[in-house]
């Protein structure tokens, strides 16, 4: 393993290269982020957005380069060194991914119970904390998931995420499926809870709006590799014609927008 | 030429899913045997398929031990040999029917259910939270399933083969005019432990298959809706066509002179 120092970042891809049948979705993906950074990648549908996020978190592996979580390569991993980098993360999924055969509050403690062997009844204290953490009443804590609308969803993903005080948190397109207001309901959560926690965040999103607010950095990727990153206030005046056509949502422009998901 | 070419291709792609099913079944029973257990989800699970399934399995080796008692006795009829009909009823439903009908029907039951709720995971990306969240999916969802299913299947088995025997004795007593005593004797009589202990075993590997084939058609279901359709479906006819040939391999094993 490799000794972590201060210049070490958090997340290093390196040459990323993955590929379906002939379609080339990462293209030689280069990207860092440091610690306690917030790291938004934007993005076109179908772009490999997602694609970056499951090779990182280990649930898909490139062809070629390497990954590596504080300066320890992640790729090739055994299932158990597996597990123990992955209890750094937490991730909230795009549609929320809760367990229907849990309720609420097992959901928000199962990564104590199963991942950290806590006890059940502090496992239940804590979710019931974290809870309340993104604004949600003690009730919802007997609730089922599919009693729940998809904003409250997100937030007991967003519970789920941190209630195990990750060192690094994923967010896969936070915002999408939601209204306005309940959008900036769920950046502003997740400004909080991710400052609360000083974690590292690596976001997906076609969403401007939660970049600009979640964002430190903002990187885009087209064509399988990041072509442009910066700080968030610098975006509007990148000099970069793909980045333009994105954030003011134009139709024309330099990018053609991909058929097919990868 | 040409015809040659998509032989090969199925053949490539039968070895190719033998292989990954191969593969899957090795990693999910390594995953029974090595800590950490959920002894929770066993326990559910072991309700699903045992508590649950009895009602249909009751009905079923009811009614086919009624069916067999009437048949065999009107064959039998034809050289005079009605008196066995307690004999074939027994050898029948501890031999092969309880163990396959109860194998088809929970293949039916929870092959089907195992296969949606696991290939709903999937596309719903909970699988994926599971592994997020340091959980192996083998370990969390398949084992607890396989091992329900190694140890329910011949419970219910046992179960199914007295009823299968009361239900031959029903219609041989109170529609055949058989002497209750006498068939009770018979029944005893010519039956051997090898023939309930080779319907046990039988009825293990059938639940074993029917639980590996829900998981491994749920574990890889692609496309949403329709994938999980196609999964469930997978799911009940493999495990369906395994358990037949499997009771065949069994069958040799134990009886073949």
């Amino acid at each position: 393993m490799t000794a972590a120092t201060n210049s070490t970042p958090k997340i290093r891809a390196t040459n990323l290269h993955k590929r379906f049948g002939r379609k080339v979705v990462l293209d030689g993906l280069d990207l860092d982020v440091a610690v306690g950074e917030s790291v938004v990648v934007i993005g076109g549908s179908g772009t490999g957005k997602s694609v970056l996020l499951k090779s990182i978190l280990g649930l898909m592996e490139p062809e070629e380069g390497s990954i590596e979580i504080d300066g320890q390569p992640v790729i090739g991993l055994s299932t158990g060194d597996r597990e123990k980098i992955n209890r750094k993360f937490g991730m909230l999924f795009q549609g929320g991914a809760l367990f229907d055969s849990l309720k609420v509050w097992e959901n928000i403690a199962f990564g104590l119970i199963q991942g950290g062997h806590t006890d059940r009844a502090k496992a239940r204290d804590i979710a019931y904390a974290k809870l309340a953490d993104v604004g949600l009443t003690p009730d919802v804590g007997e609730l089922w998931p599919a009693e729940l609308s998809g904003g409250m969803q997100k937030r007991v993903g967003l519970a789920r995420a941190i209630a195990t005080t990750p060192e690094i948190i994923f967010f896969d397109e936070p915002t999408t499926g939601l209204d306005p207001i309940m959008a900036d309901v769920i950046n502003d959560l997740i400004v909080k809870c991710t400052r609360e926690l000083g974690a590292t965040t690596l976001s997906i999103t076609h969403d401007m709006a939660s970049a600009r607010k979640i964002a430190d950095r903002i990187a885009m990727l087209y064509n399988g590799k990041i072509i442009w990153q910066g700080p968030t206030s610098q975006i509007d005046s990148s000099g970069n014609e793909f980045v333009d056509q994105f954030i003011h949502g134009r139709a024309e422009g330099p990018i053609r927008m991909e058929v097919r998901a990868p | 030429m040409n015809i040659f070419q998509p032989i090969g291709k199925a053949f490539l792609g039968f070895l190719g899913a033998a292989g990954r099913l191969t593969l899957f079944a090795v990693i999910s029973v390594s995953h029974c045997v090595r800590p950490p257990i959920y002894p929770r989800l066993i326990g559910r699970q072991m309700i699903e398929i045992g508590y649950y399934s009895l009602p249909v399995v009751g009905l079923t080796t009811l009614f086919s031990g009624m069916v067999l008692a009437l048949q065999s006795y009107t064959g039998f009829a034809r050289f005079s040999a009605e008196s066995a009909v307690p004999n074939v009823v027994v050898l029948s439903m501890t031999r092969e029917l309880g163990p396959v009908l109860a194998g088809l029907m929970v293949a039916g039951r929870i092959g089907a259910a195992m296969a949606a709720e696991i290939g709903t995971m999937r596309v719903t990306e909970q699988i994926d939270a599971l592994t997020t969240l340091s959980t192996n999916p083998h370990k969390y969802l398949v084992a607890p399933r396989l091992i329900a299913g190694l140890t329910m299947l011949p419970l219910l088995v046992l179960v199914g083969d007295i009823i299968g025997v009361f239900g031959g004795y029903l219609i041989s007593v109170y529609k055949l005019g058989f002497n209750p005593a006498i068939y009770i004797k018979n029944t005893w009589q010519y039956m051997e432990s090898l023939d309930v202990v080779s319907g046990l075993v039988k009825a293990a590997v059938f639940g074993f298959i029917v639980a590996l084939m829900g998981c491994y058609h749920g574990y890889h279901s692609r496309g949403g809706a329709q994938g999980v359709g196609a999964a469930t479906t997978n799911a009940v006819v493999s495990a369906s066509i395994l358990i037949l040939i499997s009771n065949y391999l069994i069958t040799e094993m134990f009886f073949a002179k």
